[in-house]
């Protein structure tokens, strides 16, 4: 039995593997940052003490956490159009991430806020701060530093995620790497090259947290 | 031409797919719990090779998508001129993948499990397997629960992606059905109704055991 690899078509597209993985690393920032938005402010809202706003967060949190990201990409997709907005693929993928990402975002940070002693904030309003700054300096931000761990895995697993935008035709690397295997029919070689690029991505992921963790999160705690 | 509509044709179409992501699931499940009992093992055993074997396995599938496990796995049989049906190459991706996971998750649970009753037994002349089997495997089960249901959850879900390799399970029936009836909300709304009610329960009671665990935390 011989096996024949042929991966030179395959590499000879390299500026398209190329611009892909940017996409792929954009889709993932941007899904990021709107996850950690939609997480800090479902926190916010869950503590608030409105029953409303309590349950519209825990509704989205099971929803989302209890069917799969095909399935939500798709919902939004189609959804979008008929809500009469109309966004390009790309901005679509961004935006489903992010609410899937949130949902968990939310999960993981209200756990880190729960850590936190009710001391803590009591001793913030006896120095005169407002509730405000309250959450987001005594409680929101030792929380987020308990949580960092749980939150970049989670962040990496949402970088992961992002090849399935290919379904809805987004730009990133499964996207390009299904019209190489169109042109070249390639098949094993594409996906092999870019199943090893985004080992690197998740590993450069990593990397970038830890230099997060080390500049937000690197104060003394006693 | 006259439109069609969601019948009960299209339900019984939907409802075979339903059919199909159950029977992926328990597949790479039922294949993932052997192969991810071996991979915990080797991720905790005295030889350095093996941990070093077991951590490279699952470092490779928890830093690449599952969609590329897939793909990879589906081609790579071709390649290697194995002639297997869609369903097969698919379902042993997902164990395959389910073994990096489980594994994971039972090393974390059996280096939970206090040390003291790995000495204890040590001390009491037990051997390798009757150590693990009689002492640390049963207590690491129950610690191990919240987050092997969880991976459960996961696993469901992920046999959606089965859909963009072509195999017509639950997600790929929608998408078909949405495509001839034009009622993609309705459609993906089912869908996505189907694997809540299957997730849901799992989920649910994942949190119940894990608060109970929580509980009896001394």
């Amino acid at each position: 039995m011989s096996v024949d690899l042929d991966f030179g078509v395959v590499l000879a597209r390299w500026p398209e593997l190329v611009w892909g993985t940017l996409g792929t690393i954009g889709l993932a920032l941007g899904g990021m940052a709107l996850a950690l938005v939609i997480g800090v402010l479902g926190v916010a809202v869950r503590r608030s003490g409105n029953a409303f706003g309590r349950a519209v967060v825990i509704a989205f949190v099971e929803l989302i956490r209890n069917t799969p990201f095909l399935v939500q990409i798709f919902f939004i997709f189609f959804a979008l159009p008929l809500a009469g907005i109309r966004l390009n693929p790309t901005v679509t993928a961004i935006l489903a991430l992010g609410l899937n990402g949130g949902a968990y975002a939310i999960e993981i940070i209200r756990g880190g806020v729960e850590s936190i002693p009710r001391g803590q904030t009591e001793a913030g309003l006896a120095l005169g701060l407002h509730p405000g700054e309250v959450f987001r300096l005594i409680i929101l931000k030792p929380a987020l530093r308990a949580v960092f761990p749980s939150l970049a895995s989670q962040f990496v697993m949402l970088t992961l995620t992002t090849s399935i935008a290919t379904s809805i035709a987004a730009y990133e690397l499964t996207s390009v790497a299904r019209r190489i295997d169109g042109d070249t029919f390639q098949s094993f070689e594409v996906y092999f090259l870019i199943t090893g690029i985004y080992l690197m991505v998740a590993w450069l992921m990593m990397v970038l947290f830890a230099g997060v963790a080390r500049l937000a999160f690197a104060y003394p705690t006693r | 031409m006259e439109t069609p509509t969601l019948g009960p044709d299209e339900l019984l179409f939907i409802l075979k797919g339903l059919m199909w992501t159950l029977i992926l699931a328990a597949i790479g499940f039922g294949g993932g719990i052997p192969f991810g009992l071996g991979v915990a093992l080797a991720r905790t055993a005295e030889r350095r090779w093996l941990r070093w074997t077991a951590t490279g396995w699952i470092a490779l599938f928890q830093g690449t998508p599952l969609l590329l496990q897939l793909f990879v796995f589906f081609y790579g049989f071709a390649l290697f001129g194995l002639r297997i049906p869609p369903w097969a190459a698919v379902a042993i991706a997902l164990t395959a993948h389910a073994s990096a996971f489980l594994g994971e998750i039972w090393r974390g649970a059996i280096q939970a499990v206090s040390k003291g009753q790995t000495e204890a037994a040590h001390a009491l002349g037990l051997h390798y397997g009757s150590r693990m089997r009689d002492i640390v495997l049963p207590q690491a089960f129950r610690l191990s629960l919240p987050a092997t249901i969880g991976f459960l959850v996961q696993l469901l879900k992920g046999t959606s992606l089965a859909a963009i390799v072509g195999f017509i399970e639950l997600t790929r029936s929608g998408q078909i059905v949405s495509n001839s009836v034009f009622r993609p909300l309705l459609v993906f709304g089912i869908v996505g109704a189907l694997y809540f009610a299957l997730c849901w329960p799992l989920s649910l009671w994942g949190g119940r055991i894990e608060r109970r665990l929580a509980l009896g935390v001394r």
